[in-house]
C-alpha cells in the first residue's frame, strides 16, 4: 500500500504579485483519503486547480502512478484518472443529471448511443456506491447533497481513480456531512484514492488516513492522520500558538435594544433558511451566533438589517418594529441606530472601485452633514475620512486611493469605521475577520469589545468558532435555521460543535 | 484575479490608449479608401479642411458637435448606473415632439428667447418619457434594458411616422415635416462667438444650443461626482448588492438615471428642428443617438472626454460631408463604417492593445514600473 | 375576391417574408444559446446579401454568391467572436459596431464598384435562385381547398425557403440530439462545466458563432438572390433586429422560433396586403402600427405579461476562469 497515486514535486504558481504556491512538494499514498488543510487564501485551492489542468504551474512536476504527467488542461487530469468535485459545483442547472454526466463524455456526436450507455453504467455506479440519484431529474430541483453526488458521479463515470474533492461539506448539512463520509469510505475500500481539502480540522480527524498542511501558499508538514492532534494541526496551520483570548471585563447587560421574534426567511428558491428564530440581544452585551456556513446566520443577517424581505416574524429595534416582512428600509434603519458589517465586504460592504472616502460614507451618504446645498460636500466627505483613517490606523492613509488597492485588513477596517463611528445602538457583524491578517484581527476584536463596553447591542456572526467564543457574552448555536441552543462562552468546544452538528440540539429542542 | 493589468499612469490610460484605439480605426478606414481607389491622403486632407479650412466649416462643424454631446452624455449617464441605454435614437426621435409642439404653439407670439426654455423643457419631458418605459420595464419586470430600447427605437419610428402623417403634417403638404416655424422658433446663430475668433458663421447652422450642450455636459460632470443622486447611480453601477446594503431605491434609481438619459437625448431635438431646418422632419435625428455610444464610448463617459470626442464626430460628419463633395466615390456612409470601427476598437477591443502598451510604457520608464509595482503589493 | 384566394395569398406572402427572419433568429439562437449575445445579426445579413449580390452578379452563379455570402458573414462573425471570446469585450458594443461598419461599407463599396446609387446590377434568371415547383403542383391546382393549398402554398418557392423551414427541425435536432448541441447549450448556461469537463469554452463559443454566421449568409443572399435580383442600399431594413425580436419572442427555443417568425412575417404581409384598407368596426389600421407590432409584443413579453422570457444564463458574459 505504498505505492503513489499522486506525487507533487516542487510545484510553483503565482497570479501577479500574489505568490499563491511555493515549491509545494506532496506525495499521497495509493488507497488512502489524504486531507489537505490550511487557512482560506493558504492555497489549498490553487494547489489542487493545477493538479486539475485548471491552471498551469510555473515550475515544478505532477507524478501520477509514479509517472510523470503532462496536466496541461482538465481533459489531460481526466485522462490521467483524476476527477474533481469543485466548491461551486460544475453543473448546468437546467440540465438532467444524465446530461450533466455524459456532458464531455458522450462518446459520439449523436447523442442517442451514448445515453443508453451512460444510463447502464450511471446504474453500475449507484449499486457499487450506494450513490442515488434520479438520472432525469433536473439538476435545480436538487438538493445540494444530491447535486453533490452528481459530482462525484461525473468523476467516476469518467472512471477516475484519484478523487479531489475542494471544501466538500461547506454547503451541507450535518447529515449529508455524514453521507458523504461514508461515500468516501466506500470510495477507498473500492481502492479510489481520495484527497479532501478543507479548513475543518474534525473533518480531517473523522475521515483522513494522512493530512497535509499548508500555510501561505507553503506545504508545511505531512502527518499520519491517527499520530497526529487537532492541537499540532491547528498550530501548523496558524503558524505560531495563537490563544483566541481577547481581554475583556465582565458585560453588564441592560435594556433590550433588539428583540428578535418567531422569524423565519425564504431563500430565493423558497427554501426555508431561518425558520421561526427568536431571541433578545441587550445594550453592554455581545450574542455570537456559532453555526456551520449555511444554516440560516447570513439570511438572519440580511433580513434584520433589511436586505432581504423575511416570510413572517417580528424584529424590534428599541422597542419599535421594523417592517421585515415589507419595506424594510436599510437606509432607515440606519438612522435609526442599526449598523450592520456584512459578511461579504467586497461586494456588499464596500465598492471596490470607489475611492476611500467614498466608501466611507457609503449607506450614510445622505446625512446633511456631507452636502452642501444640493451637492455632496467633498471636503467635509474626505475630512471625515481622514479622521477614520487616523482612528483605525487605515493603511495607506489616504482617503483618495481606490478602495481595490487595499488589503483585505485596511478595507474592513473602512467599513468598520464607517459603522462603529455612527454610534449606533445595536451593531450587527458578519464574519468580522475573514480574509484578514493577524494584526487586524486583535485590532477588530479590541474594538469589537470596545463597543460592547460603551453599552452597544452586539450581534455577531462568524464560522469561526474561536472568534464566537472568545468575544460572545452569550452563544447561540443555529443549525438548519433553528436556534438549536443557548450556551456561554465557557461551554466547551466539543459541546457547541454537538450542537453545531444537529446532533445535541434535537434532543433539546424535543424536550 | 486573472492576469492583473498593471495599472498605467494617467496619460496612457486616459490619452494613449484611446489615441491608439483611434488610429487603428481610422487606419482601417484608410484602407476601405484605399480599395474603393481613392487616397487616404487627400481623403484625410479634404475631412480636415472641410471640418476646420474656413469659419463657415467650423460653424457646420460645431453643428453636428452639439448633437452629439446630448447623445454621448445621454448613452455616458446610462453607463454611470450599469444600464446600456441603446435609444438614444428613438429618444431624441420622440424628444422633437416636444420641441415641435413648443414652437408650433408659441413661435408665432413669443420671441424666441420665451420658446427656446418652453421648448428645452418639452424635448426632456418626451425624451425622458420614452426612457422612462423601458426603464420602469427593468425596474419591475427585469426587462432587459438593451433589448428593449432597441424596440423602442423602432417603436419610435413607427409613431413618428404616423405622427408627422396625421398629426403634424399640414394640410395639402406631400412632405412628412411640420409646417416652418415663425421668428419665435428659430435658434440665432452664435455669429457673435465665431466672430471673437475673426471668423464668420456664414450660412452653418451653428446656434445657441451649443451653449445647452456644454451646460448639459457640466451639469452632467457635477451630476455624477457631486450629488446624492449621482453616488448612487455610481454605486448601483458598480455594485448592485453594495447599492442594496446602502438602502439605495434601485427601482427609483433606475428609473431615474434612464429619465435623465432620454431627457437629454431628447434634448438633441433642439439642435436640428429650433436651430437648423425650423422645421421637424421625417428622420431628423440620423443616427445620431447611436454616434452618441460612439462617443461616450471614446469619452470614457466623461464630460471632459465627451466633449473633444463629439468635436471629433462632428468633424468626421462636415469633413466627410467635404469629402464627398470632392471625391465622389467616397459618399458620407464613410463616416458610419469609420464610427462603426471607433465603437469596436473603443468600445468592444478596448483592451486588444493593453498589453502591448503596458510592456511598452512600462518598460520605458523604469520609475513607473516601481510604482506598478508597490501599488499592486 | 373570395376569402379562401385571398388566405392563400397571405399565407404565401408570410412564408416568404417569414423565410430570412427564421434563418436569422435561427443564427441567433446557436450564438446566444452558446452565451454570446449578437445584435449584430442585422449587419450580418446586410454584409451577405450584399457579396451575394457583386458575387452572383460577377459570376452569374448563384451558387458563388450563396458562398460568398456565407463566407462575408462567417468572417463577421469570427469578428464578433475575436471581440467577445478572445478579447472578452463587450457583445452589445461589438454588435453594435458590426452593423454600423456593414452598413456603411456595403454602400461605399457597391458604389465605388457598380456606380449605381448603392445597388448592385439587377441579377439574371442565372444569378438568382428560381422557383420551386414541387412536383404535379400544375395537375392538382384545380383540386378544391387541398389543390391551392399545394400549388399555391406549398409549392413555388426559392429553395432557400425550404432550407430555412428545413433548418427548424433541423436545428432542434442539432441542439437536442447531438454531442455539439449538448455542449453548446451547456456552455450558455455554465461555462465552468464545460471547461472542467475538458472541453474548450473558446472553441466551442468560436463554432456557435461560425453557425451563427453560416445561418445568418444564407438569409441575407435570400434577400438579394431570391426575394429581390440584386442588392439594394439598406436591404435589410430593420429585420435582424426583428429577427432578434423573435428569437427573445420564442424564448431561444427552435419550435417557437418558427411560429414567432411566420406571425412577425405574417404582421408584414398583413401590413402590406390591407395598407388603408378600412376594416369593419375597427376602421383603418395605421400601417405604422402593424409595422411596429412585433417590436410591442416583443417588448409586452419582455415584461413579463405573457410568460417569461429567460435567457441562457451565461448569455453577455465573457469567461473568465475563477481563481
Amino acid at each position: 500500500m505504498s505505492e503513489l497515486a499522486i506525487e507533487l514535486q516542487g510545484i510553483d504558481k503565482s497570479f501577479g504579485l500574489v505568490h499563491a504556491n511555493r515549491n509545494i512538494n506532496l506525495k499521497v499514498r495509493k488507497g488512502t483519503i489524504h486531507g489537505i488543510i490550511g487557512e482560506n487564501g493558504a492555497g489549498k485551492s490553487t494547489l489542487m486547480s493545477i493538479l486539475y489542468g485548471f491552471y498551469q504551474a510555473d515550475h515544478g512536476d505532477i507524478l501520477v502512478d509514479g509517472r510523470k504527467a503532462d496536466i496541461r488542461d482538465p481533459n489531460a487530469a481526466i485522462a490521467a484518472g483524476i476527477g474533481m468535485v469543485h466548491q461551486h459545483f460544475m453543473l448546468v442547472e437546467n440540465f438532467t443529471v444524465l446530461e450533466n454526466i455524459m456532458l464531455g463524455a458522450e462518446e459520439s456526436q449523436i447523442l442517442n448511443a451514448g445515453i443508453t450507455k451512460a444510463r447502464a453504467e450511471l446504474k453500475r455506479l449507484e449499486k457499487e456506491y450506494a450513490l442515488e440519484v434520479d438520472p432525469d431529474a433536473v439538476i435545480e430541483e436538487l438538493p445540494v447533497g444530491i447535486q453533490q453526488r452528481v459530482e462525484i458521479l461525473k468523476a467516476l463515470y469518467r472512471r477516475a481513480d484519484i478523487l479531489i474533492l475542494d471544501e466538500p461539506t461547506g454547503v451541507l448539512t450535518p447529515a449529508e456531512a455524514d453521507h458523504l463520509f461514508r461515500i468516501l469510505e466506500q470510495l477507498k475500500a473500492e481502492g479510489k484514492t481520495v484527497l479532501l481539502i478543507t479548513h475543518k480540522l474534525r473533518e480531517i480527524m473523522a475521515i483522513t488516513d494522512e493530512v497535509s498542511v499548508m500555510r501561505r501558499g507553503e506545504m508545511v508538514a505531512t502527518r499520519t492522520t491517527k499520530e497526529t492532534s487537532v492541537e499540532e494541526l491547528a498550530e501548523l496551520m496558524v503558524g505560531r500558538r495563537v490563544l483566541l483570548r481577547v481581554e475583556k471585563g465582565e458585560a453588564k447587560p441592560a435594556d433590550v435594544k433588539l428583540s428578535v421574534k418567531n422569524l423565519t426567511v425564504r431563500d430565493s428558491r423558497g427554501v426555508t433558511m431561518v425558520d421561526d428564530v427568536s431571541f433578545d440581544i441587550r445594550a453592554g452585551e455581545i450574542v455570537g451566533i456559532a453555526g456551520v456556513a449555511g444554516n440560516g446566520q447570513s439570511e438572519l443577517l440580511e433580513a434584520i438589517s433589511g436586505i432581504r424581505r423575511a416570510k413572517s416574524g417580528t424584529v424590534l429595534l428599541n422597542g419599535k418594529p421594523i417592517d421585515v416582512t415589507g419595506h424594510a428600509d436599510p437606509a432607515e434603519l440606519r438612522k435609526r441606530g442599526l449598523a450592520h458589517v456584512p459578511e461579504d465586504r467586497h461586494h456588499v460592504g464596500l465598492v471596490l472601485k470607489f475611492e476611500e472616502s467614498e466608501n466611507a460614507i457609503l449607506g450614510y451618504h445622505d446625512d446633511p452633514k456631507y452636502r452642501k446645498g444640493m451637492l455632496l460636500d467633498i471636503d467635509a466627505i474626505r475630512a471625515d475620512a481622514e479622521e477614520k483613517i487616523a482612528a483605525y490606523d487605515i493603511r495607506p492613509p489616504n482617503p483618495r486611493l481606490k478602495t481595490a488597492n487595499f488589503s483585505g485588513g485596511n478595507q474592513q477596517k473602512i467599513v468598520l469605521a464607517r459603522e462603529m463611528e455612527r454610534d449606533p445602538d445595536v451593531l450587527v457583524i458578519g464574519q468580522p475577520t475573514r480574509g484578514v491578517d493577524v494584526g487586524a484581527i486583535e485590532f477588530i476584536h479590541r474594538r469589537i469589545i470596545e463597543m460592547r463596553d460603551q453599552g452597544k447591542a452586539v450581534l455577531l456572526v462568524s464560522v469561526e468558532l474561536d472568534e464566537i467564543r472568545a468575544l460572545s457574552d452569550r452563544i447561540l448555536v443555529m443549525f438548519a435555521g433553528r436556534v438549536v441552543g443557548e450556551r456561554t462562552p465557557d461551554a466547551s468546544e466539543g459541546e457547541l460543535g454537538l450542537l453545531m452538528a444537529g446532533v445535541e440540539g434535537r434532543k433539546e429542542a424535543a424536550e | 484575479m486573472s492576469v492583473p493589468h498593471a495599472k498605467l499612469p494617467g496619460w496612457a490610460e486616459y490619452g494613449l490608449i484611446p489615441l491608439v484605439n483611434l488610429a487603428v480605426a481610422f487606419l482601417i478606414s484608410g484602407l476601405v479608401v484605399l480599395i474603393v481607389g481613392e487616397s487616404p491622403l487627400e481623403a484625410a486632407y479634404h475631412m480636415i479642411n472641410g471640418a476646420f479650412g474656413r469659419g463657415e466649416y467650423i460653424g457646420f462643424t460645431l453643428y453636428y458637435t452639439t448633437t452629439f454631446i446630448f447623445t454621448g452624455l445621454a448613452v455616458a449617464v446610462a453607463f454611470h448606473c450599469g444600464l446600456f441605454n441603446i435609444g438614444g435614437e428613438g429618444q431624441a426621435y420622440i424628444g422633437g415632439i416636444g420641441v415641435a409642439l413648443a414652437c408650433l404653439s408659441f413661435d408665432h407670439t413669443l420671441p424666441w428667447y420665451l420658446v427656446f426654455p418652453i421648448a428645452i423643457l418639452g424635448a426632456a419631458f418626451f425624451g425622458a418619457l420614452w426612457a422612462l418605459i423601458p426603464g420602469w420595464l427593468l425596474a419591475r419586470r427585469g426587462s432587459h434594458i438593451v433589448i428593449t430600447t432597441i424596440m423602442f427605437n423602432f417603436i419610435a419610428a413607427s409613431l413618428m411616422n404616423y405622427l408627422l402623417n396625421k398629426v403634424f403634417k399640414p394640410l395639402g403638404s406631400m412632405s412628412l415635416e411640420t409646417r416652418t416655424f415663425d421668428a419665435g422658433g428659430q435658434l440665432p446663430k452664435l455669429d457673435w462667438l465665431m466672430s471673437i475668433f475673426g471668423l464668420s458663421v456664414g450660412t452653418a447652422p451653428f446656434n445657441i444650443s451649443f451653449l445647452l450642450a456644454l451646460l448639459a455636459a457640466f451639469g452632467v460632470w457635477v451630476l455624477i461626482w457631486r450629488t446624492r443622486l449621482g453616488y448612487e447611480m455610481r454605486t448601483m453601477g458598480h455594485s448592485p448588492a453594495a447599492a442594496r446594503y446602502a438602502g439605495i431605491k434601485e427601482a427609483k434609481i433606475i428609473v431615474i438615471t434612464m429619465m435623465i438619459s432620454g431627457g437629454l437625448a431628447g434634448m438633441m431635438a433642439l439642435n436640428p428642428i429650433m436651430g437648423e431646418q425650423f422645421r421637424m422632419q421625417l428622420d431628423f435625428v440620423q443616427g445620431a443617438g447611436f454616434v452618441g455610444i460612439a462617443v461616450a464610448l471614446m469619452g470614457r463617459s466623461h464630460p471632459a472626454g465627451i466633449i473633444p470626442a463629439a468635436l471629433l464626430f462632428g468633424m468626421l460628419y462636415q469633413g466627410g460631408a467635404e469629402i464627398s463633395f470632392e471625391m465622389p466615390s467616397i459618399s458620407r456612409d464613410m463616416i458610419v463604417i469609420i464610427q462603426g470601427l471607433v465603437i469596436l476598437f473603443a468600445g468592444a477591443l478596448e483592451h486588444m492593445f493593453r498589453p502591448a502598451i503596458t510592456r511598452l510604457v512600462l518598460g520605458l520608464s523604469p520609475k513607473t514600473r516601481n510604482v506598478a509595482a508597490t501599488k499592486g503589493a | 375576391m373570395d376569402f379562401f384566394q385571398v388566405f392563400i395569398e397571405l399565407a404565401q406572402s408570410t412564408v416568404r417574408l417569414s423565410t430570412p427572419l427564421i434563418l436569422a433568429a435561427l443564427a441567433g439562437l446557436f450564438t446566444e444559446r452558446a452565451g454570446v449575445f449578437d445584435i449584430g445579426l442585422e449587419g450580418k445579413m446586410l454584409g451577405a446579401a450584399f457579396a451575394a449580390g457583386c458575387v452572383a452578379y460577377i459570376s452569374q452563379s448563384v451558387m458563388m454568391g450563396l458562398f460568398a455570402a456565407v463566407l462575408v458573414s462567417v468572417l463577421l462573425s469570427l469578428v464578433h467572436g475575436y471581440a467577445s471570446i478572445t478579447q472578452r469585450g463587450s457583445q452589445i458594443v461589438s454588435g453594435v459596431a458590426i452593423n454600423f461598419v456593414v452598413a456603411g461599407s456595403t454602400v461605399i463599396l457597391g458604389e465605388a464598384w457598380f456606380r449605381q446609387g448603392g445597388r448592385t446590377p439587377a441579377l439574371t434568371e442565372d444569378g438568382r435562385f428560381g422557383r420551386i415547383t414541387l412536383p404535379f403542383a400544375d395537375a392538382v391546382r384545380e383540386v378544391p381547398i387541398l389543390g391551392p393549398l399545394y400549388s399555391g402554398l406549398l409549392s413555388g418557392h426559392s429553395p432557400l425557403t425550404y432550407l430555412a423551414f428545413l433548418m427548424v427541425p433541423a436545428s432542434w435536432w442539432i441542439l437536442y440530439r447531438t454531442r455539439f448541441g449538448l455542449r453548446l447549450r451547456a456552455v450558455g448556461e455554465n461555462p465552468g462545466a464545460v471547461d472542467t469537463a475538458g472541453i474548450s469554452v473558446i472553441w466551442l463559443r468560436y463554432r456557435a458563432v461560425i453557425c451563427c454566421g453560416i445561418l445568418c449568409g444564407i438569409a441575407g443572399a435570400y434577400l438579394s438572390l431570391a426575394a429581390n435580383a440584386g442588392f439594394t442600399k439598406g436591404m435589410t431594413a430593420g429585420k435582424g433586429y426583428i429577427a432578434l425580436a423573435a428569437l427573445i419572442f420564442a424564448k431561444w427555443r427552435p419550435k417557437n422560433i418558427l411560429f414567432a417568425c411566420l406571425l412577425f412575417g405574417f404582421l408584414d404581409a398583413f401590413a402590406i396586403r390591407y395598407q388603408g384598407y378600412a376594416f369593419p368596426l375597427i376602421g383603418r389600421v395605421p400601417v405604422q402600427f402593424m409595422q411596429a407590432l412585433p417590436y410591442i409584443l416583443t417588448v409586452i413579453l419582455l415584461a413579463g405579461f405573457i410568460g417569461k422570457a429567460i435567457p441562457p444564463k451565461a448569455g453577455g458574459v465573457p469567461y473568465v476562469k475563477e481563481r
